[in-house]
């Protein structure tokens, strides 16, 4: 199996698996909010993941451990009491979703067709939360987030960033209020996420119960999940040069290896382990059933087998039928360029055997 | 700083090996549990891409569904969750129905989306008092995570459909070792029946019973599953519950001793779970109490873990009139609790008392 579906989910780094097991064992299991020896012990190994994962952002804000980004973004939304929002129109579904049912009003601010939202794109007056996420899930485009966290607060609005794609490769923007992250994005295990929130930025909980968390989010918190999202951001930290460099050169393999398909989406301002790619005429789902040792995918994981186009595709002015001729390889730390080959040769001849291009 | 291997604790501060008495606060993973995580890291691709990875992830997911409901006799359906909280947390602001009453002795989890719900009391030994009549949503628990109660929720269940309302049982404490109440909404918490911290499950009669939000699980619940979690959740309920006449011997040996040197047993007249009992020390504070047990390397705690350290008496004991809230231990029982753990800890409560 070669994967290259990196935006989706990425490989548990060993680093990260062996972080999780010493939090397992028979000895280490205690309730981090018990203030008896074992708790405190177990507390001791949250904090000292928290301060792992606070390396991904800005500095001066407090990080909040969640189930995962969704969460971070509900808890971010629902909890920062916004009535108008204003999201940009490629966002994931975790927040289009949230800000409708916060805002069925909410604005969409709008993407050029290399699918980027224009820094000086207007904010329409009194609106309480922008939402622009730092690098898109399908296309990988890297959103000028610093300007539009500036454009908000100019207009009165606090900023939201959803970073899952980008955090551990870029850096979040330093002025935004309030930034959410995943850990399996980064190597790390699905089930925690982070919601970090600036200091003086007041949210309520969207979540009751024990009022773990500094009273923002209840739940056991889990030592073993923490522990395992602090070696993969403290990896992603140290690894962040050389991780950067291999895949600008997967980047370049990649762009030569399918050079005459069209890409979706910004070349340039795009984190490069993100090809999303289109044919005319290209029939994804039996390419897909071609290539089945192939992990890729059409559009985001979650919307997978919905049979809906891509709403980011369509946002950037393509048609219902041009969208669904795009496929999304994505790569990242693990990818090897013979995989990109192998994954290329197999794609391409599958493409021919279609009879387009 | 936390120990580097765990017999640091036990090697320089106590001389004697540690005790652990509060399983009601999270419970040591079970082996088998453990083992069940390890294809779940392997089995890393998200189990909502259609790859071949992905349907890989998505099987084994759906056969630890599977096994839940097996392990639990459970035949409607099941949401993975993050946790007990997230679970309650779903099924309140998700029910077709609103929230009408709850018990006066409900976890925090229920306790705070309550608002203006009507309060169900309880009489002194704990039992809720069964409301005339009931509509809508119910949120009455199967078990109390600080004395032990066991609600009669077959009764109570009875009254709540008679009135065409819903029953949403907190069987946090209670999945896993006793059988499930005939509730429509059930949340469980995997880390309090041997699995990992992390991972819980909605288990709901029927979808409509619920709205949903959209995204994973059927559209009930967002979030990219915690597969090891889940796997994890299924082989801790598979190794099932039969250690519980054990832990009954024990709590039995445990309430008589306590009596016997002049504590009190809280709710000792109604039935309870055999893992959890409230004992009382009188003129001792539980704060006071909780520092002489760590400091012996014995781990009890006063009330739930999620409140302890905030120092405020137990509302679940205020909520029953209990007297003197403040003086009141939990002591909760695991799989490996042994007999002569529960004689130290006697000998500990008669040290600490005089």
């Amino acid at each position: 199996m070669i994967y290259l579906d990196y935006q989706a989910t990425t490989p548990l780094a060993p680093e990260a698996r062996e972080a999780m097991l010493r939090w397992l064992g028979d000895d280490t299991f205690a309730n981090p909010h018990s203030p008896h020896r074992p708790g405190r012990a177990a507390a001791a190994a949250v904090e000292v993941a928290r301060e792992q994962v606070a390396a991904l952002f800005p500095p001066g804000g407090r990080v909040i451990f969640t189930s995962g980004a969704t969460e971070a973004l509900n808890l971010a939304i629902l909890g920062s009491g916004a009535k108008r929002l204003a999201v940009s129109a490629i966002e994931h579904a975790a927040v289009l979703d949230t800000a409708r049912f916060a805002d069925p009003d909410h604005a969409i601010l709008p993407v050029s067709a290399a699918g980027m939202v224009d820094p000086h794109t207007p904010i329409p007056q009194g609106t309480d939360l922008v939402a622009v996420m730092l690098v898109n899930n399908e296309i990988g485009t890297i959103q000028p987030v610093a300007a539009l966290a500036e454009a908000a607060h100019a207009a009165g609005a606090l900023f939201l960033c959803d970073a899952v794609q980008g955090a551990g490769k870029l850096a979040p923007p330093a002025n935004a209020d309030l930034i959410a992250i995943s850990a399996h994005k980064l190597h790390g295990p699905k089930g925690i996420g982070a919601l970090w929130v600036r200091d003086g930025i007041t949210i309520a909980p969207h979540m009751h119960g024990g009022g773990q968390e500094q009273g923002l989010r209840s739940g056991t918190l889990s030592p073993a999940l923490s522990a395992g999202f602090g070696a993969a951001a403290a990896l992603c930290t140290s690894l962040q040069e050389s991780d950067a460099q291999h895949v600008e050169s997967l980047w370049e393999t990649a762009r030569a290896l399918f050079a005459d398909w069209t890409l979706n989406g910004d070349a340039d301002a795009r984190w490069h382990g993100n090809l999303n790619i289109r044919r005319a005429g290209l029939d994804v789902a039996r390419l897909m059933s071609d290539c089945r040792t192939m992990a890729f995918s059409a559009g985001s994981a979650c919307a997978s087998g919905s049979g809906r186009p891509s709403h980011v595709l369509r946002a950037l002015g393509l048609s219902d039928r041009d969208a669904k001729t795009a496929i999304r390889l994505g790569f990242g730390r693990n990818t090897r360029a013979e995989d990109l080959e192998m994954a290329a040769a197999a794609i391409n001849a599958a493409v021919r055997a279609q009879g387009v291009g | 700083m936390f120990p580097a291997k765990p017999g640091h604790i036990r090697d320089h501060i106590v001389s004697m090996p540690p005790i652990y008495l509060d399983h009601a606060a999270t419970t040591p993973l079970l082996p088998a549990a453990r083992a069940a995580m390890q294809p779940g890291f392997d089995l890393w691709a998200n189990p909502s891409s259609p790859h071949k990875a992905g349907r890989a992830a998505r099987a084994a997911l759906e056969d630890a569904r599977a096994g839940v409901k097996a392990a639990l006799g459970w035949e409607g359906e099941l949401i993975f969750t993050s946790g007990a909280s997230e679970a309650l947390s779903l099924a309140i602001t998700r029910c077709a129905s609103p929230l009408m009453a709850v018990s006066a002795v409900e976890h925090e989890a229920v306790l705070r989306w309550a608002g203006d719900a009507v309060r169900l009391p309880v009489a002194a030994g704990g039992l809720v008092h069964l409301p005339d009549a009931l509509a809508g949503l119910v949120a009455v628990q199967h078990v109390n995570n600080e004395t032990g109660v066991i609600q009669p929720l077959n009764a109570i269940a009875a009254a709540i459909h008679a009135q065409g309302g819903l029953l949403l049982a907190d069987c946090a404490q209670s999945a896993g070792k006793i059988a499930l109440p005939p509730a429509d909404l059930i949340a469980i918490s995997a880390h309090k029946f041997g699995g990992p911290i992390g991972t819980g499950a909605l288990l709901v009669r029927d979808w409509a019973m619920l709205k949903p939000t959209g995204g994973q699980e059927r559209g009930y619940r967002g979030g990219t599953e915690n597969l090891p979690g889940a796997m994890a959740m299924a082989a801790a309920l598979e190794a099932g519950g039969d250690w519980l006449a054990q832990a009954a011997r024990l709590r039995a040996m445990l309430d008589e001793g306590i009596a016997a040197i002049g504590g009190e047993v809280v709710a000792a007249a109604v039935p309870r779970l055999p893992t959890i009992a409230g004992y009382r020390m009188p003129g001792r504070s539980a704060i006071a109490q909780l520092i002489r047990f760590d400091g012996m390397g014995i781990a009890v705690s006063a009330g739930s873990a999620c409140s302890s350290g905030s120092l405020k008496a137990s509302p679940v004991l205020i909520a029953m009139g209990h007297p003197h809230p403040a003086e009141v231990i939990r002591v909760s029982l695991g799989r490996e609790t042994t007999e002569a753990e529960i004689a130290r800890f006697l000998s500990a409560w008669r040290e600490i008392k005089a």
